[in-house]
C-alpha cells in the first residue's frame, strides 16, 4: 500500500520503566527454567505507571522530535492491550497532556501486540489522504502474564509513539506498507479477565511464523526488494528466539535484526514491541538507510513497512531521550515487589 | 455513581500540562495559576505552561501515607523550584530515598496519582517530579 501523498516519520519517541526483573528470578519462584529462560530480564512499571502515562511520555519524546505545534496533530491513536479502563478512551488523556486536544480524532486500537502499527497504518492514510498533515500513533503497553504462566518470563512494559507527517518534513519517508490477517486464536484475554490465554506451541507456527513471514514475504515482493536492500530489520519480538528463527528464515542476517531486537533486556512490550525496536533502530541509523518494520499480533495479523532515513534524522534524534536512555536506567527488584508493583497482592 | 468528577476535570490543564498563569502587569509567574498578582497586584494573566524543570528545593518521605495514597508508602514529596521562578509541591517518582539530594535537577512527568472509589472510580493522573538524570 502507498499513500497518493508521500508520507514519513517526523517524530518519534520512546517509553521503557525503569524496573527490571530477571527471568532467573521469577523461575526461583516457580521454577521451569529447564529448558532455558526465553529472555534476560523484563522491564517492569512503576505503581504510578500504566499505558497512559507511559504513552504521554513517548509522545512528548515524539513531539520534542517533530519540532511542531501540538495543535497541528489531527489524530492521536493509543495501540495497547492493556488499556487502564475498559471504557474511556487513553487517547483523550494522552491528547490533552500533550496540549493537542481540541480539534482532533482521538481513539484506543485493540489487535493484541499489532494494536500499534494498525494506527501508524491509520495515521499514515490520514496524512497520506491529504486529510490532515500530522497523525499520532503509540504502541504501548503494561503487559499481564499469569503467575506460573510462560508469558510471566516474557510480558514486559514500554513502546514507542511516531507523529506521522509530510514526507517533506519527516526524518525516514515510508517507501510503502502492507498488511496480513487472518482469524487465527492463538491468543485471547475476555472481557473481564485479568490475564490472557494462549495456545502454547500454535503461538508459534501457525500464528507468529506464518503471519510474519507472509506479510514480509508478499511485501518484499510486492516492492520488488530484498533482504539485502535493507540496513535494519524489526521484527515482532515475544522472546529472543522467534525474531531471530524469522529473520533467518526470510534471509536477513543477525546484523541486520540486532540493533531491533529489545526483548532481552525489556521484555515483550506486547503492542510497543517491533514499535520500541524501531526507535532504537532510528536511534542509531544514517541517512539513506533502508529499515524494514514487521510487527505480529495475535488473533492474527501482520503489518509491514519499508522507511528511509533521511538527513534530518541527524538534527532531530538528540532533542528527545534515546531509546538506550530508557533501556540503560534499570533499577532490579525481586519477585516480591514485583508482585507488588504488578498488583499480584490481593489485600482485600 | 461516580462523584466529584467536575474538580479533577477543572484542573486538567494545571495537572497534565502544569498551565499556570503570567501577570500581563509585570511578568510575574504563577502556579497553580492566581486571580491576583502577589506582586503587583494586576488582575489581567494570560496562561502560562511552565518548561517542568526546576531544581528540587525540599523533600520528605512518607511512610503513613493520607487516605488514597497507602498503596504507594513509603513514598517522597518534595518543593521544587521551577526554573521559571515558582515553587510547587509534588510526589517525587523514579527515585529511591537516598538518592535524594537537594539542588538536585529534576523534570515534571505525568503519573498515576491515586484512584478514586477503590476499582470502580476514576483514575487520577497528574503531575509528579523525577530527577533528570533518572
Amino acid at each position: 500500500m502507498k499513500p497518493k501523498r508521500e508520507v514519513g516519520i517526523v517524530g518519534y519517541g520512546a517509553y521503557v520503566p525503569r524496573y527490571r526483573i530477571k527471568a532467573s528470578e521469577i523461575a526461583r519462584v516457580w521454577g521451569g527454567a529447564d529448558d532455558g529462560l526465553p529472555i534476560e530480564e523484563k522491564a517492569v512499571p512503576g505503581l504510578d505507571e500504566d499505558t497512559i502515562t507511559m504513552s504521554v511520555e513517548a509522545a512528548r519524546n515524539a513531539l520534542a522530535r517533530a519540532q511542531i505545534d501540538p495543535r497541528t496533530l489531527r489524530a492521536v491513536w493509543v495501540g495497547s492491550e492493556s488499556h487502564p479502563y475498559a471504557v474511556k478512551p487513553s487517547s483523550t488523556l494522552v491528547a490533552e497532556a500533550l496540549g493537542a486536544s481540541g480539534a482532533i480524532l482521538a481513539g484506543d486500537w485493540q489487535f493484541a501486540c499489532k494494536a500499534g502499527t494498525e494506527a501508524m497504518q491509520a495515521a499514515i492514510a490520514l496524512v497520506g489522504s491529504e486529510m490532515t498533515d500530522y497523525a499520532l500513533a503509540i504502541g504501548m503497553d503494561t503487559a499481564q502474564g499469569r503467575p506460573h504462566d510462560a508469558l510471566e518470563y516474557t510480558a514486559g512494559a514500554g513502546g514507542g509513539a511516531y507523529i506521522m507527517g509530510p514526507a517533506e518534513n519527516a526524518l525516514a519517508v515510508l517507501e510503502g506498507s502492507y498488511s496480513y490477517v487472518t482469524d487465527t486464536p492463538d491468543f485471547f484475554r475476555r472481557a473481564y479477565q485479568h490475564y490472557p490465554e494462549h495456545g502454547n506451541r500454535f503461538t508459534g507456527e501457525p500464528a507468529y511464523f506464518a503471519h510474519t513471514l507472509a506479510a514480509t514475504q508478499n511485501f518484499l515482493e510486492l516492492m520488488q526488494l530484498t533482504p539485502r536492500d535493507f540496513q535494519w530489520a524489526i521484527f515482532h519480538q515475544p522472546n529472543a528466539k522467534f525474531p531471530l528463527q524469522a529473520a533467518a528464515q526470510l534471509g536477513f542476517t543477525r546484523d541486520q535484526v540486532a540493533p531491533g531486537l529489545l526483548v532481552n533486556k525489556i521484555g515483550n512490550t506486547y503492542a510497543g514491541a517491533a514499535l520500541i525496536g524501531m526507535t532504537n533502530v532510528l536511534d542509531n541509523a544514517k541517512p539513506g538507510d533502508r529499515i524494514l518494520l514487521v510487527s505480529f499480533g495475535s488473533g492474527a495479523g501482520s503489518d509491514a513497512f519499508s522507511y528511509v532515513v533521511t538527513d534530518k534524522i541527524l538534527e532531530r534524534r538528540d532533542l528527545a531521550k534515546r531509546t538506550a536512555w530508557y533501556t540503560a536506567r534499570r533499577e532490579l527488584i525481586d519477585y516480591a515487589r514485583y508482585a507488588r508493583f504488578r498488583n499480584k497482592l490481593v489485600m482485600n | 455513581m461516580a462523584d466529584n468528577l467536575a474538580p479533577h476535570w477543572r484542573l486538567r490543564a494545571q495537572r497534565y500540562q502544569l498551565v499556570g498563569n503570567v501577570c500581563l502587569k509585570c511578568d510575574a509567574k504563577f502556579f497553580p495559576p492566581r486571580q491576583v498578582c502577589a506582586k503587583c497586584r494586576g488582575t489581567e494573566f494570560d496562561l502560562f505552561q511552565f518548561s517542568g524543570r526546576g531544581e528540587l528545593y525540599s523533600f520528605t518521605t512518607l511512610r503513613s501515607a493520607p487516605a488514597g495514597f497507602e498503596q504507594y508508602a513509603p513514598y517522597s514529596v518534595g518543593m521544587i523550584k521551577l526554573d521559571e521562578g515558582p515553587m510547587v509541591e509534588a510526589m517525587l517518582t523514579d527515585v529511591n530515598e537516598d538518592k535524594l539530594t537537594i539542588g538536585m535537577r529534576v523534570e515534571m512527568v505525568t503519573r498515576k496519582i491515586r484512584e478514586e472509589d477503590g476499582e470502580r472510580g476514576l483514575l487520577v493522573y497528574g503531575y509528579k517530579f523525577r530527577p533528570s538524570d533518572a
